[in-house]
Order: C-alpha cells, then structure tokens, then sequence
C-alpha cells in the first residue's frame, strides 16, 4: 500500500523538492555564505562567513528605510482594506438583491487583473496632468505629482494596493457573515440596540475567526508588497516607496545572491512574526 | 441570513465603491481607441472623438504581441495542466490513502505555504541558469508545475468524497489507479474546474519570473512585454499602452465573468485568491 501511495506523490514530490523545498533551503544556506554571481562558474571560492549578510543589512539605511516602507505599508493598508471590505460585504449582506452579481462581480475585478496592465492606467490617472489632477482642479485644488512626490508616492501606492485587495476580502467576509445567527441579531434588536450596537455586540464576535484570517492573509500579501513600486516608482522617489521585497530583487539583480538571500529570510521571518502576533492578538480579545 | 428592506444609503455606498473600482478599467477600454494626441489633449475627453483601432493594429502589426499572447496562453496552459495532474494524484494519496510519512509529507508541503516567493527566487534562478534553461518554455513552466495550494484544495475536496465508493471499487477487484482515474476524478469537477481557472490566471498574471528568465523578445509573456514598453521608446504611447493593458485585461475579465462561480467557490475553499 505504501508503494502504492508514494506512487501517486511521487511526481509531486520531485518536483516540490527540485523547485520549491531545495530552493528555499538553498536560500537559507546561501544567506551564510559570499556567494555573488561570480562565482557560479567556481563554486569552491565560496565561504561560510556566519551572520555577516544579516549584520550588514541592518547597518544599510536603505534596508532600513525599505523595512519602515514595508511596515507603514502593512499598518495602514491592512485595517484600511479590512474595514472598506467589510462595509461593502455588510452593505452587500443587508438585503440587496438588485445588482448584487454586478456588484460583487466588480468589486473583484481587480482582483484577478495583472498588476501590470493596472499599474500602466494607474499611472496615466496620477501623472501631474492626468486624470486625478484633472478632476480635482475642478474644485480648484491643484494636485502634486502624486508618484514622484516624496510624500504622496507611498500613500498613492497604498490606495492601489487597497483597490486591488478589497475583492477577496469581500467575498471572505460574504462567507463569514452566513454565520452570523439572525436569532441573536433580532434578541439584540428586541432588547432596543440599534445598528451599531449589533455590529459591535453580535456580528463583530461572531465575525472573529474570519477577521483574524483576514487579517493574516492580506498581511502577508502586503509585506511581500513588490508589483506596484517596481511598476509605478522603481522605489522612488529617493526610496519613498522602496519595499523589503523590492529591494530583495535589487540585490539579486546586482549579483549579490546571498545578500539577496539573507534579506528574503529576513521578510520571511516578518511574515512569520506578523502571523503569529495577529494570531495572539485577536484570540487573546474573547 | 439578514434579509431586511435595503436601505437607500446601501446602495449610494456600494454604488460609490463599485464606480472607484471599475473606473480604471472603462479609462483604459475607452483610452485604448483614443489617438495619442487625444489622450493628452488639456481638457480630458471622456469617450474618444474619434474612435480608431490603430492603436490595436500597431500592437499587433509593429510590435510583436501576438507572440507575447501566445507565450502567455502556451506557459499558462501547461502550468494548469501539471497542477491539476500533480496536485489530484498528491491529493488522493493524502486523503483516501494511508502510508508511511503521509503527516510529515503534508505538513512538509503546507509548511511551504506562507514563505514569499523571493525567498526561492535565488536559488531557482541559480538552478534553472545552470540547467541551461534561461530563456526557454520549460524555464518558464517547470517551477509552476507544482503549488501546495493545489494540494491542499484537492486533499480538502477528495476528503469530502465517501468511502464507500472506493471501497466497492476495491471489492469489484480494481487497483488504485483504477479507482482514482474512474472513481474519484470524475468526481472531483467543480474542485478541478476551481483549481485550473485560479492556477491559469495567476500563470496568465505571473510578472517576475518570467521578467528574469524571458531574456529575448521571442519569449515575453504579455506582462513582460508591457512592461518593458511602458518604460521604453513607446512610453509616451499612451493609447498603444492602454491597448496593451486591455489585451492583458479582457481575456481574464471574460473568464472570471463567465466563470465566477468558481472562484467564490475557490476561495471558500482555500480562503486564498
């Protein structure tokens, strides 16, 4: 039987462990070692030489900054999707019929669109005189350079990355609310608590399982935030919008593999840090 | 289920929202039949003065997209098929199966999980470099062929199948193989048909891989050539970008609208796009 079984794992199994388990231990061990690009052709000129990568990365201020980046990114774009997906899904949830695959079906458009394609119409309507701009000058305000600002790059990023997340979110919540008990909604409601009174008392506790995954989820898709900058702002301006991820490939690109190597290890430890303080902090609530 | 009376303000609000969404994308439908002159005219039109498809013939006549179409359509179709092969026959062995290693081998795959992509993004391109495959179909489809996503959806699904059905088919004297390609498969459709579009569509999107090991334009997929154009001597090209957006755009708009149904259903599943 168990030949048999490892039969149909087999061809899985090789692969996983040739192109994403080997990998991700290779990485590891690289993140020890000098490698660059030079020495593909000489494997023997490469060296163990311990935490160094580590050490370096975090006396590189351009690391830093791309690390304070990535985590200004996480803080305000997380609960910003999480609290816009959730209005739209109780909007959704309270009795709307009319329209509501057309809605639901434009809500996620963006969703399953490449970033590529969307970072190019982006980026016409927040060029200086392009469509955002156009519009606001008709209340007067002359908007910035909204990509090349120092300022205004990140949060314009953070807005598209919002855009483009709260579909999933959505439908998440969609699920979630299904079970949410009407006997409890309409107790609360007998008992005199108005809307808001049962949002907070009745849907949010019952709403906790799935808040929190929400909440793990759109985190560690946000921390490996790389499209957009690469796309709209190659990092800039002065490295306003220059992610973790971001500068990752940048160091790949000029050859220092394990340096590369030791900076992607550093996001991956982020991701497993943020997941289990969100773990921690919404259990600890009940 | 709250069923009550809609509210007028629901609706402003996800009217409000729907618009924001969607925008983007009609700019860009009605961008890419605007000429250039138009696009950058100081008061902006909303609908092109004078329609044109010009910006769609230059993609497809000067510049070399029907090849980046059909690189995108042949990776992406070979990605899907190697996860609906793999991932069922992992899957199966996982669910209905009982073996030496399984808990270690399923805990080992969903480990995998949560680590970001540029983690093995060195090491893989250090490998497919020394296998001689940088700019080459299998250099782009070999690392895809395989996601622990797909594992999982397919374990969640076949787990669900009942037992008694395998076990008559054992009775009835047919082997594993059997089972699986006569039993379980043909059950398994909605599961499948979730997997394939998720697994197509984030090929069809993919961006950085093949940015790295597509070196010549013979091998651009779709989001590499546009890419690479929208930084380029075509830049300022505004049209022909947009036009370029909606070829990259529409297909997978058109199949998510036909086929919507089973990506609630994938994510209900998984809990991931």
């Amino acid at each position: 039987m168990t030949w048999i079984a490892w039969g149909f794992a087999a061809p899985f199994m090789i692969l996983f462990v040739v192109f994403m388990a080997g990998p991700i231990f290779a990485s590891f061990v690289m993140s020890f070692t000098d490698l660059t690009t030079r020495d593909l052709r000489s494997p023997f000129n490469v060296n163990f030489i311990g935490l160094e990568n580590y050490l370096n990365l975090f006396q590189d201020p351009r690391f830093l900054k791309a690390l304070s980046n990535t985590a200004v990114f996480v803080i305000v774009g997380v609960p910003l999707t999480i609290v816009l997906a959730l209005l739209v899904a109780l909007a959704l949830n309270n009795g709307i019929n009319k329209f509501r695959t057309v809605f639901r079906v434009g809500y996620y458009a963006p969703v399953v669109t490449s970033i590529v394609a969307i970072a190019i119409v982006w980026k016409f309507i927040l060029q200086p005189d392009g469509l955002l701009n156009g519009f606001l000058s008709i209340f007067g305000v002359s908007g910035p350079n909204w990509l090349e600002d120092t300022t205004f790059a990140l949060p314009s990023l953070i807005a598209m990355a919002i855009w483009r997340n709260i579909g999933t979110l959505m439908v998440i919540f969609l699920a979630g609310l299904q079970g949410v008990g009407q006997e409890q909604l309409e107790a609360a409601m007998m008992d005199g608590a108005g809307p808001v009174q049962r949002f907070f008392n009745v849907v949010v506790p019952a709403l906790r399982p799935t808040l929190l995954f929400a909440a793990v989820i759109t985190g560690i898709g946000f921390l490996q935030f790389f499209e957009e900058p690469f796309v709209m702002t190659r990092g800039g301006p002065l490295d306003a919008t220059l992610s973790t991820a971001m500068y990752t490939f940048n160091q790949f690109g000029f050859g220092n593999y394990s340096y590369a190597s030791a900076a992607s290890y550093v996001l991956f430890l982020g991701i497993v840090v943020l997941s289990l303080v969100q773990f921690r902090f919404l259990r600890q609530k009940d | 289920m709250m069923r009550r009376k809609p509210r007028w303000w629901l609706y402003i609000v996800l009217v409000t929202g729907f618009v924001a969404m969607i925008f983007p994308f009609i700019w860009m439908l009605l961008g890419s039949f605007k000429t250039n002159a138009e696009i950058r005219s100081a008061p902006l039109n909303f609908f092109p003065e004078n329609p044109t498809l010009e910006n769609y013939v230059q993609l497809f006549g000067r510049l070399d997209f029907t090849t980046y179409f059909t690189n995108s359509v042949v990776v992406a179709v070979f990605v899907t098929l190697g996860n609906i092969v793999f991932s069922s026959m992992l899957g199966y062995a996982l669910a209905k199966l009982e073996f030496a290693g399984k808990k270690v081998l399923f805990g080992l795959v969903l480990g995998t999980l949560m680590v970001p992509g540029v983690v093995t993004f060195v090491p893989l391109f250090v490998l497919t470099s020394n296998l001689g495959l940088v700019n080459s179909y299998p250099g782009l489809i070999l690392p895809f062929l395989i996601t622990p996503l797909g594992v999982f959806l397919m374990r969640q699904f076949i787990l669900s199948l009942p037992d008694d059905i395998i076990e008559a088919a054992r009775i009835d004297g047919a082997s594993e193989w059997r089972i699986f390609l006569r039993v379980i498969m043909p059950l398994c459709g909605p599961a499948v048909a979730t997997l394939a579009i998720l697994t197509f569509l984030g090929s069809w999107n993919n961006f950085l891989w093949p940015l790295v090991v597509a070196t010549s334009e013979d091998k651009y997929t779709l989001p590499v050539a546009l890419a690479l154009y929208s930084v380029g001597q075509n830049a300022s090209q505004y049209g022909l970008m947009m036009a370029g957006a909606v070829v990259v755009v529409v297909p997978v708009l058109a199949i998510f609208i036909a086929l919507q149904r089973y990506f609630v259903q994938g994510i209900a599943l998984t809990g991931i796009k």
